[in-house]
């Protein structure tokens, strides 16, 4: 079954107990220190507008406070909003009754957190089994299914283990294997990785990029890490103080970060690997030259191409071999390095 | 003095005249008669139930031989516990018992304390849910509870006595009164402590109100439960010394025999009865629920 794009329309969260009168006052410029000191309400989300790719992964990069948790969580409800709309496959998740928002999250959902939430009481496969569980499956069936998800992410052998017996990323891959297991179209990922150490994150990292490879999910990911969201995300967003301040691809954040607060992000960025070669190439004048670089190659691969090639030079080429550009060394260097111009705003913000 | 220069009214406390008391007092008590004896027929029917069980209980521990009773014992106490100290501890404790003339004594204080106290955990939990479920209820139960456990046990066994007339029924209602209040609050506590990530998870994959009771909140509230249970059982048998007054048999009617009569000999003998009894549920209970949490003690290095 193909998954479908999720549209977050208009989105607003006020928490506290009359957060729908405040609505209109806040599309009318009222800020969240002003909410908060005035009238004690919380101001979550506001006006979030975010079409996330269908079978794409979609990230929504933000700082603690920046409203990303909670908007991760009216994707299936856990939260409900306060003024607009959540569609998936052209149905409204925010005005579903309880029964159809039960269905929606057994079969169109599934979700791994950051603490994993793993049941302590129940076996490694049992952990696994429980969204099928719940669907009412036979047991004999949900194990079956379980423990192809268990070998795929690399457990094998510890089905009867319980979660306090393994470590923090074999827990992480419980909680990913319970979710998968589930076979729904949307894998919402609230900070999956961001307590785990920094070589195991980048391990299951990967391992979520082989999955959706060949799993094509509509994955909302969240994350605190820059780093992470470039390398997982199709799509990034950008949150802060529960307002959406950029959406693009990881590319177009790096290359044209929308104000001084992202630009104060990205300058920690490895941007050669974000930037492809089709970015800074020249258009072909004469004859190929060097050696050949696919498109979407990223910067890091092509210099090192070139440089084991022991050349200067290289053209782009498409899929199918045909030269589109050409490319040099210095070119990629410079991109590679940050910009002069994001540093004098960076070293007033420190 | 101050009285010497205070107003009468400031100095003595004005209370309502004695008649008026006295009437006020006369018309509640008659008027709580009358209610019992109107429905005498209706509450022997409720009540014949729970004596009959009870009944039938004692007669089954009094009855059987002594030797059955004794494995039948030593054996839940190992499966519960696996452990070879509690249990031949038991062997001891109530071989001792039974050498002292106490067996049929202990053995109704022990069908006594088994039916209050699974009577306690059947009222107890799904009061302690609901309280969990509902600020309300909370509110409105937990000074009932306070209640119960602050009021001296001799008050309310008057209306029970009132009620139910003198036996042991009126005396079992006495203990579960005394004794479900931790089952209801530990319960109530356990569930409302569950990591809210977890429950969080299980409303995530679209548990029904009943799965995430079933699956996550009962198990991972089951170690504060059997606190719970615990303290029930121990309250009991505190309290089947004082039902004893109204006509519960067993070691309790010993100790409150030799109260009256100053036979100090026996009623330490009864004493130590109880305490062999408390430290046997206690141990097994325990070492019960450390079992059930086995998976939370091995946390990775």
């Amino acid at each position: 079954m193909a998954s479908h794009a999720i549209e977050v329309k208009n989105l607003y969260k006020i928490f506290g107990p009359r957060g729908r009168e405040f609505v209109d006052r806040v599309k009318v410029g009222m800020t969240k220190g002003e909410l908060n000191e005035r009238h004690g309400h919380v101001l979550g989300l506001q006006n979030i507008n975010i079409s996330m790719p269908a079978g794409g992964v979609m990230v929504v990069m933000g700082l603690s406070g920046s409203g990303k948790s909670t908007l991760i969580r009216h994707i299936n409800r856990l939260i409900d909003p306060t003024a607009g709309e959540v569609l998936y496959d052209g149905v409204d998740v925010c005005k579903m009754n309880e029964n159809d928002l039960r269905e929606f999250r057994r079969h169109k959902t599934a979700m791994v957190f950051q603490k994993f939430a793993l049941l302590p009481h129940r076996t490694i496969i049992e952990n696994t089994i429980y969204g099928l569980e719940i669907q009412g499956i036979p047991d004999s069936e949900s194990r079956k299914r379980a423990q192809g998800w268990i070998e795929r992410v690399g457990l094998k052998g510890f089905e009867n283990h319980y979660p306090n017996q393994l470590s923090g990323g074999m827990q992480q891959r419980v909680g990913l294997a319970r979710a998968l297991t589930n076979d729904a179209d949307i894998l919402l990922m609230d900070e999956a990785y961001s307590a785990l150490d920094p070589l195991i994150r980048v391990d299951m990292q990967t391992v979520l990029l082989d999955l959706q490879k060949e799993l094509k999910k509509t994955v909302v990911f969240i994350t605190h890490d820059l780093d992470e969201a470039l390398r997982l995300g199709d799509k990034i967003a950008i949150l802060r103080d529960g307002k959406v301040i950029q959406q693009g691809t990881g590319q177009e954040i790096v290359l044209k970060p929308a104000d001084e607060y992202i630009t104060a992000f990205v300058k920690e960025v490895n941007r050669g690997r974000v930037i492809n070669v089709e970015t800074i190439m020249k258009p072909l004048s004469g004859n190929p030259e060097g050696i050949p670089v696919v498109l979407g190659t990223v910067l890091e691969v092509a210099a090192r191409m070139m440089t084991v090639a022991n050349q200067t030079s290289a053209h782009v080429v498409t899929v199918d071999g045909k030269p589109v550009g050409s490319i040099d060394l210095a070119t990629i260097i410079s991109a590679m390095v940050t910009p002069i111009s994001h540093e004098p705003s960076l070293q007033a913000a420190e | 003095m101050a009285c010497s220069f205070l107003p009468d009214l400031l100095c003595k406390f004005p209370s309502i005249d004695d008649t008026t008391i006295r009437m006020a007092r006369k018309s509640v008590d008659d008027g709580f008669k009358g209610l019992v004896r109107a429905y005498t027929n209706a509450i022997d029917v409720l009540v014949q139930p729970l004596q009959s069980f009870l009944n039938f209980l004692e007669s089954v521990f009094v009855n059987s031989p002594w030797i059955v009773i004794l494995i039948a014992m030593v054996a839940i106490v190992y499966y519960g516990s696996r452990n070879m100290r509690i249990t031949v501890g038991t062997i001891v404790s109530m071989v001792a018992i039974g050498l002292v003339g106490l067996w049929n004594d202990t053995m109704i204080t022990l069908a006594m304390v088994t039916v209050c106290t699974l009577i306690a955990i059947l009222v107890g939990i799904p009061i302690g849910i609901l309280m969990a479920r509902s600020e309300r209820a909370q509110s409105v139960i937990n000074p009932i509870l306070d209640v119960m456990q602050t009021m001296p046990s001799f008050v309310y066994l008057i209306p029970v006595v009132m009620i139910f007339g003198i036996g042991k029924v009126p005396g079992l209602i006495a203990v579960v009164i005394y004794a479900v209040p931790p089952m209801i609050r530990l319960t109530n506590l356990g569930i409302r402590l569950v990591d809210k990530e977890v429950l969080e998870a299980a409303d995530a994959f679209g548990s029904s109100q009943w799965q995430r009771l079933k699956n996550v909140q009962i198990p991972l509230a089951l170690p504060t439960i059997m606190a719970g249970i615990n303290q029930t059982i121990m309250m009991s048998l505190a309290m089947v010394v004082v039902a004893s007054m109204v006509g519960v048999g067993g070691l309790g009617r010993n100790v409150l025999q030799a109260i009256n009569n100053q036979f100090f000999t026996v009623g330490f003998l009864n004493g130590f009865a109880l305490v062999a009894i408390a430290i046997i549920f206690d141990r097994t209970s325990q070492a019960y629920g450390k079992r059930l949490q086995k998976h939370s003690e091995v946390i990775h290095g």
